[in-house]
């Protein structure tokens, strides 16, 4: 029998994954606006994602809210300890969510918003970024609250990962563009996609080495028998998505770079939860001591077995709805 | 100025304006969903385009304060772990899955029918887009459902036991949801979100049929708004004395400072009209009250007891200097609200309605009143509960989470140059799509009818396509 706790750090983990392949490649449309110089491409990209960004940061509020509701003792200690970047990710939000109807609204300052969505992109990944690293660094829990100090997400790891996080989405949003548009555009996102790809890859290769050296119980996690299997088999999986990117994107369909460039994000996540688990935040909460009591678990786990499924199956039917290409032409605005 | 405020100060004035903000877009977003689920309807049923201009016309605003309510709600889902991670820590068994459901039924079933609902009519036709329009109507009450059933809880929390580790562990989910404040706050709130939208509507209407009385589309949007004012005004103060009197029962300091009430008037309490409240010498001066009244109101006895706030321990009082006001603030617009809904209707019966240009002045300046009294309302509510987040278990002071006030102040500097700033703009840019008439090629370009980018005005989506053929 399992019990609810786990369930809910799967369920937890995946509307998290969910978020950040989703709004990863949203965020990635938006980093890429200051390579594409003509308005009416970047008019085009902010048309690609307008009818499901939305929807995409709906992923984040349930990432934080199903923490608040089921590991209260995790929301309590993970949100002081990062406490700027998240801040500074909320911000860069609003600004970028705004612009997706202000930028419509005045052809004065049309061109302001689109730096507010392209700033706004980059300092929300950057700061998730950030904030990724500082979690995996670990956080300082005495009691039942956070004990570090203020800056103590201020690292030169998580400044490494809040780049690797700009970058990654950067590929994503390429590829994305790559597979939503046509003509000129499409060619110019081939190109980043390539460049982002190649420095993503980079990113993967040094945080992976890096994350062993930042703490005992990670390299035993990696290289003790018999998970150093898994170290031999997880960079197999990231060259094979590697390839699968690059024979996309010399050969096409248009659809392969984006899987590729998801797999390699799924790859690194199935990573950073191998050196997680069990800690909830590492190493101070386990899931199970970080746990709401089982009432609180198996009340919002029954309604998520129905609305979830229901979710998925509309948003699947949102995304089908506005399938293919973006004409240039269409578009609400 | 910042320095001489304490963590706790700063993180109470952050989440008061974070939340303040925030609660502006949902109070007009949840009514303008339903007015377009009905706009979209009244053109499928009666196949009039005056109803799919309107649609489209109101459908630009609405997405533009959607799109604020969102990115600042997401703020608010953060808030709580923040800057009051000790209540998050002890309340979130209860608080946590309530607003987890608000997510999963309502955030979501929003978010996933409203690009449909934006951008997708010649995609799935009008009987899907219609479906769309609805679940993103019925999204933004669910979302209200939740939500006020959290903070009714911590008004009136039920349903719990206190564990060891001191969280507020849940024994009944149903008491917890259906609380004994829930339905009063939610009925309340809902309406006030209903009459907020239906003076927005209302006064931009009446502004273009002070301009033009023959403009068909500002004569619907009208007419329409007055039946809503003359119909929920008076459910709304019905709603709002049964609020009072649950309040009374459940939260006796909190009304004594909304009445000014410092004494316990043993036998029959006045009705305060006005005065000037000070906590300090527990003193309601020039005060001019009528005898009984208040008692009468609250009691539905002309000489039942009134508990004053003296029988409350003085760190157990809400400040009645905010909430005296506050309270008094919204109580005159709700009967603000209702006397336009009166003349409106002496005025519609005398086919006057639309030429009675004092009317419509006053319905333009009745135009942001709904803001006003759901802010002022919910000023009244949340100090009146003070000093408790959990009230009678968990006060304010011991909820924060253990952040530094320059962290704290610095984040508040930063909310509010954002919050002004940004929202300041979105405020303009609705103002401006509310400046111009609905016409019937209501179009969603920017200034004027060349595009900046060059595109020709969206071709396949766009209204006049969308909603003059069949």
């Amino acid at each position: 029998m399992i019990d609810p706790a786990t369930i809910w750090a799967a369920l937890i983990a995946v509307a998290v994954l969910a978020y950040i392949l989703l709004d990863g490649f949203d965020l990635g449309v938006g980093i890429l606006y200051p390579l594409v110089k003509s308005e009416q491409d970047r008019d085009v990209m902010m048309n690609s994602v307008a009818p499901v960004w939305d929807g995409n940061e709906t992923w984040l509020i349930l990432g934080g809210g199903g923490l608040f509701a089921v590991f209260p003792l995790a929301y309590a200690t993970i949100l002081p300890a990062l406490y700027a970047p998240l801040i500074a990710m909320l911000l860069a939000l609003v600004f970028r969510g705004v612009a997706f109807e202000f930028r419509w609204r005045s052809k004065r300052h049309k061109h302001l918003w689109s730096a507010a969505f392209a700033g706004g992109s980059i300092l929300a990944a950057f700061a998730q970024g950030v904030a990724l690293g500082a979690l995996v660094q670990g956080i300082e829990v005495e009691g039942r609250v956070y004990a570090g100090g203020w800056f103590d997400w201020l690292s030169a790891f998580s400044v490494m990962t809040g780049l690797a996080l700009v970058v990654g989405d950067a590929l994503l949003g390429a590829a994305w563009v790559v597979m939503k548009t046509d003509g000129g555009l499409r060619q110019q996102a081939q190109h980043f996609a390539w460049r982002f790809g190649a420095l993503t890859l980079a990113a993967i290769g040094l945080v992976s080495l890096w994350t062993p050296l930042l703490n005992d119980a990670y390299l035993a996690r990696w290289f003790n028998w018999p998970n150093v299997i898994l170290s031999g088999v997880m960079p197999l999986l990231v060259l094979a998505c590697a390839a699968a990117l690059i024979r996309g994107l010399r050969r096409g369909p248009d659809a392969l770079p984006f899987l590729a460039a998801n797999g390699l994000f799924v790859l690194c996540y199935i990573g950073i939860g191998i050196s997680f688990y069990p800690y909830i935040v590492p190493h101070s909460v386990t899931i199970w001591n970080g746990a709401a009591p089982d009432s609180s678990l198996w009340f919002l786990l029954a309604g998520t077995a129905v609305l979830l499924p229901m979710i998925l199956g509309y948003t699947a039917y949102a995304y089908w709805v506005f399938r293919g290409k973006v004409d240039p032409n269409e578009g609400y605005h | 100025m910042l320095d001489a405020l304490t963590a706790l100060e700063l993180a109470r004035i952050q989440f008061a304006f974070t939340v303040s903000f925030h609660i502006i877009f949902p109070a007009f977003s949840i009514g303008l969903a339903s007015y377009l689920l009905v706009l979209e309807s009244l053109w499928l049923w009666k196949r009039d385009d005056a109803y799919a201009t309107l649609f489209t016309y109101w459908k630009k605003i609405f997405a533009v304060a959607f799109g604020m309510g969102v990115v600042s709600g997401i703020v608010m889902s953060y808030q709580f772990g923040t800057n009051w991670s000790t209540f998050s820590d002890k309340a979130g068994p209860i608080v946590g899955p309530l607003m987890g459901y608000e997510v999963l039924s309502a955030f979501f079933l929003e978010a996933g029918f409203l690009g449909i609902m934006l951008f997708g009519f010649n995609r799935v036709g009008a009987r899907l887009h219609l479906f769309a329009t609805a679940m993103v109507a019925f999204g933004t009450l669910f979302s209200a459902f939740w939500i006020l059933s959290v903070n009714s809880w911590m008004q009136t929390p039920a349903g719990f036991a206190i564990n060891d580790a001191g969280q507020f562990v849940p024994q009944d989910w149903w008491a917890i949801v259906f609380n004994p404040s829930f339905p009063y706050r939610l009925v309340h709130m809902v309406l006030a979100a209903y009459l907020t939208t239906a003076f927005v509507v209302g006064g931009v209407g009446a502004w273009h049929l002070l301009r033009n009385s023959q403009d068909r589309g500002a004569r619907i949007m009208f007419s329409m708004a007055m039946w809503m004012a003359v119909a929920v005004a008076p459910l709304q103060i019905v709603a709002g004395d049964l609020h009072g009197l649950n309040t009374l029962e459940h939260q006796p300091a909190k009304i004594a400072a909304m009445e000014g009430h410092y004494e316990t008037h043993e036998n029959g309490a006045p009705l305060y009209l006005f005065g000037i409240p000070d906590d300090e010498s527990e003193k309601l001066s020039y005060s001019v009250g009528i005898p009984n009244l208040g008692s009468y109101i609250l009691t539905h006895d002309w000489t039942g007891k009134v508990k004053g706030l003296e029988a409350f321990a003085e760190d157990k009082r809400p400040p009645a200097e905010w909430v005296f006001w506050s309270f008094r603030i919204m109580v005159a617009v709700g009967f603000a609200m209702l006397a336009v809904g009166l003349w409106s209707l002496v005025q519609r019966l005398r086919r006057r309605l639309y030429f009675d240009t004092w009317l419509k002045r006053a319905a333009v300046t009745m135009a942001p009143s709904g803001f006003i009294a759901v802010l002022a309302g919910w000023i009244t509510t949340e100090i009146g509960r003070q000093p408790y987040t959990v009230y009678g278990l968990l006060t304010t002071t011991e909820s924060t989470s253990a952040v530094g006030a320059p962290a704290v102040a610095a984040s508040l500097v930063a909310f509010i140059v954002v919050y002004f700033t940004l929202f300041g703009a979105g405020t303009v840019y609705i103002l401006r799509l509310m400046a111009k008439p609905p016409r019937a090629d209501e179009a969603d370009e920017p200034e004027g009818p060349t595009r900046a980018s060059g595109l020709t005005p969206a071709p396949s989506v766009a209204p006049h396509k969308v909603f003059s053929a069949e």
